[in-house]
């Protein structure tokens, strides 16, 4: 029997919540969060690391594409902050 | 010093509404008292073409509202072209008119989001204050929407009649399983300002409230979020109304009339421009009624010399008005403006005993009252 999906996968993948859209605004050169009657303007990092969050990806992987977007290492410990960040703030699951 | 807005950012909200048609009749509705005047509907095409001009500008939300907006029977039209060209698109209903199958077709048509309004946890108060029979019919398209997966959000108006009632109204919208629960208190414009003394609250009543809104708050985390707004009448401070005039907002009044703020046409002197007569990128930058308040060099004192102006931008517009008679006036809800003592008498006389013998009874948004107030 295959188990079911457990919260530890859910954190391991993480899913911008449904009740949120995720949308890249040409007009303000970056991706915002909309949501019933309000906005959110993302700053360049926030955007590229929220539109990874579709439920496919896991985080390690989220982090490796960072890395390599951003040409950056160590990103982990900012991509942990702000999941975590956006977990208390109900955009992801 | 004061200082010009050299070019003002583009609108990102944008409110149409539709319609003053109605089938509620509530006391507190912030629709203009004259409303029937302006009976003069705008069509589809014109619609759909101010949708696509406003989000060019780079408005991405927009409200569908009223009125009802759905005795509009071009709703699903306009909601599609809106969804299409990237808007997030809100509608704001009573939820009278919202069958299972219309529901169905605006979520075809791409709709985001339901916000339904409730008058109260009980039927008594929600069709005495809607003057109408709507009580069973909001729970019936309430669990409709959720059935339909909308996000939802559900607004009630708080007054001194259902303030006592938070608790219930919290638990209504738990068991309905809205994700939102805007709780607002009556601003007093058009209706609501003609009812002012019978819809005012106590201040008891407002903590009373607020605390048990904090205890929910407390035991339901992200589950569902509690906005609850605060009468400004009680506060020192201005609200930042419309976060600044001719800042985000853009309303489109029934008639085709651009308002930089809800209650604009409240304004004399303003000449609002209309849709039909000029393009919104134009009204938007370069009308004279939105750029009236722009900036702070229109600013009286106190507010001129404020270190707080850039805040609150000297607060509301239309309350410096009604209360004032000058739309340049500093809000009088603020503590510093002269005019603050009539906002206190106002507040204490909601505490006077004797209060409910003199009250006038209430009046309730209708045609008839509109021709005949307005």
């Amino acid at each position: 029997m295959i188990p079911s999906p457990t919260i530890n996968d859910t954190a391991l993948r993480p899913r911008l919540r449904s009740l949120f859209r995720l949308q890249w605004e040409p007009t303000q050169s970056a991706y915002v969060l909309l949501y019933p009657e309000g906005m959110v303007k993302l700053n360049p990092s926030a955007g590229e690391i929220l539109v990874r969050c579709d439920g496919t990806r896991e985080l390690d992987g989220i982090i490796d594409e960072l890395e390599a977007l951003f040409s950056a290492s160590n990103l982990a410990v900012e991509v942990y902050r702000f999941i975590d960040n956006a977990r208390q703030l109900g955009w992801i699951d | 010093m004061t200082t010009e807005i050299a070019h003002p950012s583009p609108p990102l909200w944008l409110l149409a509404e539709l319609t003053y048609r109605c089938p509620l009749h509530c006391a507190f509705c912030y629709n203009p008292v004259d409303f029937a005047k302006h009976s003069a509907e705008l069509d589809t095409d014109t619609w759909c073409d101010l949708i696509t001009q406003a989000r060019a500008m780079g408005a991405a939300q927009i409200g569908f509202s009223g009125g009802e907006p759905l005795v509009r029977d071009d709703l699903e039209i306009l909601v599609a072209h809106a969804r299409g060209l990237g808007f997030y698109t809100n509608l704001i209903t009573s939820g009278v008119g919202l069958d299972e199958a219309r529901i169905a077709r605006l979520k075809e048509a791409g709709l985001d989001h339901i916000q339904l309004s409730f008058q109260d946890s009980t039927r008594e108060l929600n069709d005495f204050i809607s003057s109408t029979r709507t009580f069973e019919l909001k729970q019936r398209v309430a669990r409709l929407i959720k059935a339909y997966g909308y996000p939802m959000v559900l607004n009630c108006v708080l007054h001194r009649y259902n303030l006592p009632h938070v608790a219930k109204i919290i638990d209504m919208a738990l068991d309905i399983g809205v994700d939102y629960l805007e709780l607002a208190n009556t601003q007093y414009y058009g209706w609501a300002m003609l009812n002012r003394e019978q819809l005012m609250p106590t201040i008891e009543q407002l903590r009373e409230a607020e605390a048990v809104v904090n205890a929910y708050r407390d035991k339901l985390g992200n589950r569902c979020r509690i906005l609850f707004v605060v009468p400004d009448y009680f506060e020192a401070r201005p609200k930042a109304c419309m976060n600044g005039w001719g800042s985000v907002f853009l309303g489109i009044a029934p008639d085709g009339t651009a308002l930089p703020c809800h209650a604009a046409r409240s304004l004399p002197g303003l000449e609002l421009p209309n849709v039909r007569d000029a393009s919104l990128a134009h009204i938007w930058y370069e009308n004279s009624a939105f750029n009236a308040f722009r900036g702070d060099s229109w600013m009286r004192e106190p507010c001129r010399t404020c270190d707080e102006r850039a805040i609150d931008h000297g607060g509301c517009r239309c309350q410096a008005y009604l209360l004032t008679g000058d739309a340049a006036a500093a809000d009088p809800v603020c503590s510093k403006s002269p005019n603050h003592g009539q906002i206190e008498q106002v507040v204490a006389l909601a505490r006077h005993p004797t209060r409910d013998a003199k009250g006038q009874p209430m009046i309730f948004r209708s045609k008839e009252n509109s021709l005949r107030l307005g």
